[in-house]
């Protein structure tokens, strides 16, 4: 091959690609089969597939649990609201990711020299913050408690829209997991004294990518504004958000690029199934699940996935030593 | 048991189906409604007092008497019922399930202005109509425009804070009060939007804002604006005010001895719990919402205590009995769930309701509302609103009693 190094994929790489590929392709027939109602569910799963794959990029590696998605998400829905009489959709998404990762990369600056507990809480409270920030800006602007988003963008584009997000936020991950940066961070999450001892800047490294897990959720915010058609705080910048995505995450499993997709679908599908059948007793049933899942499945579902190609995936291995050639 | 049961129970219990849903067992003689609203979240609180026990007190009024008199004979209501955890994804699936898979004949509307609005796009695909009461908002005719179901059966935000600024300018007019007025609101959505929507109406009336703060969501000492408020000498004391903090500035004006003649608070003056824990020391406190007195709408008093075992509110709760009547008159006259000809029906008829004889929302909206209520002996007192000619006279306040 004639490409030059960084960009050139062994074969294994080549066979993962083509797989995302065929994976994405399938997922965005969904639109297709003309069922409405999964649809809404598909929507649902690729707004989760981006918030939680692009938080893992950050928390997976580094162990720094964030719950900030919330406050980012909130910046891309109210910049959604606010700027549609000035600016057109697609460019306020634009607008959106630029205030995502400039906000993102203050933020991180600032505190990403705490760690461990004070990092968790502070990113807690950014959500709040920002929520207070804008309720004084609508104050002193005089403006109306809530922004309404009425351009119709049909169920089908909305579920595209987001989908091809998706695809994004994997080709980044999957560039930065091959390059430089991506192996800084695995030293960083292993050991930080190591890491800093190594001559690697932490700091750096991780404001890079907690700008970037943070543009992917203010562009979500900004991407699924139009569907829910109005924007107020406790809509916004609701703390429940940043709580399901790393829940979602961790059940899937933060270590592999594809973890939270694992963890999103069940866990989309779960909640679905019993917000059907339990209505009553939907909180009180997922509490149960995750008391299920931590003491059956810890390593969430990336875990018994391994296990399972471990134990019976030898016949599987062989075939593919066959068909790859050996390479696998 | 060993964990690989559990799995497969777990397995078993998906395969038969996210999917195959409680609907499958109603019997296809009973009409199916579906009914979505925040049973957790932040607007479960509100809920509880507004939105669910109204849809329970109507189905049980309606099978009471043998169920709807539809053109296929007489059919009782069956609900189904969705929690929407008091986040709009989740409201927009609920109504997608109850459209595409329960195929309800009918959904309630949901519970909130942001989850109203977002599933409005959902209730118009499949031409459902949808009549909604908490849902507050100036858009009126860009929605009803863009929605032609969408009907609204509470007023605007504007209209709330005009007529409390105007309750106290005829106050001031007719001499009963000085123009001295202090204000204050909560800095979150509503609060603000009316705090903005008030001032102006205030100054130009003449009236002298002697002071003008707001406080925080969330406050928990009211002592330094209560403090603060009554240094300043107020004839009338105005709170942009919401559930958690409405209690705490009743408290503290009591506690301070505020010592105005009119005292208006906004959102949950007209809430049970508030007499329930200030008693006869709130008498003649003006808030927002207030309904007529008649016998009707102390009988749906009298019955929503009675099968709900909670009191309705004086705001929120007869509107959504209002709109349950108008339903009710409409499926009966129409004869079946023809959705097309429901919003006809609705949008050429006026009907009888708790709220009046002719209650008319033929034009999308409520046509005539009640906007600024008092508390006078025990009951929540309409005084102003939009629409009506003569209003219940305003008393003015003394003290705050024992």
């Amino acid at each position: 091959m004639n490409l030059p190094a960084a960009i050139a994929l062994s074969h294994r790489e080549q066979i993962k690609l083509l797989a995302g590929v065929l994976i994405f392709g399938a997922a965005a027939l969904l639109p297709f089969f003309n069922t409405t109602y999964w649809l809404s569910i598909g929507i649902s799963i690729a707004m989760f597939t981006v918030l939680a794959t692009s938080w893992a990029l950050f928390s997976g590696p580094t162990n720094y649990i964030a719950l900030s998605t919330a406050a980012f998400f909130g910046i891309g829905m109210y910049i959604v609201g606010g700027g549609l009489p000035y600016l057109p959709f697609p460019a306020l998404v634009l607008v959106a990711a630029l205030a995502g990762a400039l906000f993102s990369a203050v933020v991180g600056l600032a505190t990403l020299r705490i760690s461990g507990v004070y990092f968790v809480i502070f990113t807690l409270g950014l959500a709040e913050l920002v929520r207070q920030v804008v309720a004084w800006a609508q104050h002193v602007m005089g403006t109306s408690s809530g922004l309404y988003v009425l351009i119709g963008i049909s169920d089908q584009a909305m579920y595209w829209l987001l989908l091809g997000l998706a695809a994004l936020v994997f080709l980044v991950g999957w560039a930065i997991g091959r390059s430089r940066l991506g192996f800084a961070l695995r030293i960083i999450g292993n050991d930080e004294v190591v890491a800093v001892h190594s001559g690697i800047n932490t700091a750096r490294a991780k404001v890079v990518l907690f700008v970037i897990s943070s543009t992917f959720a203010a562009m979500t915010g900004a991407l699924v504004a139009p569907r829910w058609s109005y924007v107020e705080p406790s809509i916004a910048f609701s703390p429940f958000l940043s709580f399901e995505v790393v829940i979602m995450a961790l059940l899937g499993g933060v270590h592999r690029l594809w973890g939270p997709l694992v963890g999103v679908i069940p866990f989309t599908l779960l909640w679905e199934f019993i917000s059907a059948k339990f209505p009553s007793q939907t909180t009180l049933l997922l509490g149960a699940c995750f008391l299920l899942i931590v003491y059956f499945i810890p390593r969430g579902v990336v875990g018994l996935i391994e296990d399972f190609t471990r134990e019976r995936g030898g016949a599987i291995r062989d075939l593919l030593k066959r068909w790859t050639g050996g390479h696998a | 048991m060993h964990r690989r049961t559990v799995l497969k129970g777990a397995g078993a219990a998906a395969l038969a189906g996210p999917f195959g849903f409680r609907a499958a067992r109603a019997q296809d003689a009973t009409v199916k409604i579906g009914v979505i609203g925040p049973r957790t979240g932040v607007m479960a609180s509100g809920a509880a007092v507004s939105h669910f026990p109204n849809f329970k007190l109507w189905e049980h009024e309606v099978n009471a008497r043998g169920g709807l008199k539809m053109k296929s004979g007489q059919r009782k209501v069956e609900l189904i019922e969705y929690d929407d955890r008091s986040q709009p994804g989740e409201t927009i699936k609920a109504v997608e399930r109850l459209a595409a898979q329960d195929k309800v004949d009918f959904i309630m509307p949901v519970y909130g202005t942001g989850y109203n609005l977002a599933a409005a796009p959902i209730y118009a695909k499949y031409g459902y109509p949808q009549v909604t009461q908490a849902a507050v908002t100036d858009q009126i005719d860009t929605l009803t425009q863009r929605y032609p179901g969408l009907f609204f059966v509470q007023g605007s935000t504007s209209a709330f804070a005009q007529s409390a600024a105007n309750v106290l300018k005829k106050l001031k007019d007719e001499g009963k009060i000085g123009n001295k007025v202090a204000i204050v609101n909560v800095a979150d959505a509503f609060g603000i939007e009316l705090a903005n929507a008030g001032r102006p109406i205030f100054q130009q009336a003449g009236f002298e804002i002697v002071y003008d703060k707001s406080y925080p969501l969330g406050t928990q000492d009211y002592s330094p604006v209560m403090k603060a408020a009554k240094a300043a000498n107020p004839d009338a004391f105005v709170a942009w005010s919401y559930p958690p903090d409405t209690f705490g500035l009743a408290e503290q004006a009591k506690i301070e001895g505020l010592n105005v003649k009119a005292y208006y608070s906004a959102v949950a003056v007209a809430f049970p719990a508030f007499r329930a824990k200030f008693g006869n020391s709130i008498e003649n406190v003006l808030g927002a919402g207030g309904i007529q007195d008649s016998p009707e709408i102390r009988e749906y008093y009298r019955k929503h205590k009675e099968v709900t075992g909670v009191d309705a509110d004086y705001w929120a709760s007869p509107l959504y009995y209002t709109f349950l009547q108008i339903l009710t008159q409409t499926f009966e006259a129409v004869g079946s769930f023809d959705r097309e000809a429901i919003i006809n029906h609705l949008k050429t008829h006026t009907f009888k309701t708790v709220v009046g004889d002719n209650t008319d929302i033929r034009k999308q909206r409520l046509a005539r509302y009640w906007t600024v209520g008092q508390w006078q002996d025990g009951f929540f007192h309409a005084v102003s609103g939009v629409g009506f000619d003569n209003y219940k006279p305003v008393r003015l306040k003394t003290g705050w009693g024992t």
